[in-house]
């Protein structure tokens, strides 16, 4: 990528609402008395990733998913990706680290009880992105993802 | 042949002329600016690890590193122990170096963090008000050097090597400073940030 401007003139930094990207979520179905599994699918800028869920240094910020209530469901597990162990220039041990694209998965229990319909779960992503220069301030995105219960 | 180096020539000095770099760029690094563009550098006042107010202005006369960190921020942590050691080699020469930490834990995260790497300078707890006077400070690290009337010389956001930064301090060590007072120049600036931790 050509990054240009005027050398007078201080570099643009990235914009934080860029680096990390929450693509649009696909709706998730289940009948009552099964599991529905809900996807949120993650995109980072190249050049740049997120401490995973399990941090390789305790200071690290993990990259956490949490849903609000949505009655009838009942959040059963998360499923994140492998992390990948990156070496960095600041680093003196490989970091557990996520970038490029990814998926989070969160398993709900729809109750046999359950009545058809739609429903939406809303949830909360916190990260905290880094490139090999610099780190970016924590930041919190809403989620917001589609459910249908169906006969 | 000729033609096709006056070509590179003519190409390469219009991508230095316009800042065009094939890396995208990812950190902000400036040199030590003239005297005259140089401007005040935002008072502050924030609770120091002892509980002491440290006021930035009450540093006058000398030359300030002022660093932006947190104990999350792997690449401030790298640049910690030059700074360890610039405090202790220009401390005499009227030098002082001052962390403002942004861990949103506050003290509970940042005191251990600081004992343990013997941080021999002061370090205070920012907040959202004194990021936004100096430019939201939504990179870490990000250092500015101030020289000796308080105004700021450098700016640097991303890891910068050791070097830089010392030849911009010796620099600034150089240079006595102008007949202003620091007290009077940062008595000219923003309103200060209130004092205390988040």
């Amino acid at each position: 990528m050509l990054a240009c401007s005027p050398l007078w003139l201080p570099r643009p930094l990235p914009a934080q609402g860029n680096v990390l990207t929450i693509l649009p979520p696909t709706k998730a179905t289940a009948k009552p008395g099964t599991v529905l599994t809900a996807k949120v699918s993650v995109s980072l800028r190249p050049g740049y990733h997120v401490n995973s869920n399990t941090p390789s240094d305790p200071y690290l910020i993990p990259l956490k998913l949490t849903w609000a209530p949505a009655e009838p469901l009942k959040l059963a597990s998360q499923v994140f990706p492998q992390p990948s162990m990156e070496k960095y220039s600041f680093s003196e041990k490989p970091l557990s680290v996520f970038s490029g694209q990814f998926d989070i998965l969160t398993r709900f229990e729809a109750p046999a009880t359950a009545k058809p319909g739609m429903l939406s779960l809303s949830g909360k992503l916190r990260f905290q992105a880094c490139n090999d220069q610099m780190c970016l301030q924590p930041k919190t995105l809403d989620v917001s993802l589609p459910v249908e219960i169906v006969k | 042949m000729t033609k096709r180096w006056l070509f590179a020539a003519a190409l390469a000095a219009l991508l230095i002329a316009t800042g065009c770099n094939p890396r995208e760029a990812t950190n902000v690094s400036a040199a030590v600016k003239p005297d005259k563009e140089r401007k005040a550098a935002p008072d502050f006042a924030l609770k120091d690890s002892n509980g002491q107010t440290l006021k930035l202005s009450s540093l006058k006369g000398k030359v300030i590193l002022l660093n932006f960190w947190a104990t999350w921020c792997g690449p401030c942590k790298i640049e910690i122990p030059w700074f360890v050691d610039f405090e202790q080699r220009y401390r005499d020469q009227g030098f002082a170096v001052v962390g403002v930490s942004m861990d949103e834990d506050g003290w509970d995260t940042v005191k251990p963090y600081i004992t343990d790497k013997k941080v021999n300078y002061r370090v205070v707890i920012g907040n959202d008000m004194v990021a936004q006077l100096y430019g939201g400070v939504e990179s870490l690290p990000t250092t500015f050097l101030l020289d000796r009337d308080g105004r700021i010389a450098s700016t640097h956001v991303g890891l910068v090597s050791k070097g830089d930064y010392e030849k911009e301090i010796v620099q600034l060590l150089g240079r006595k400073a102008a007949g202003t007072s620091v007290a009077g120049v940062f008595a000219a600036l923003a309103p200060s940030a209130a004092p205390g931790a988040r």
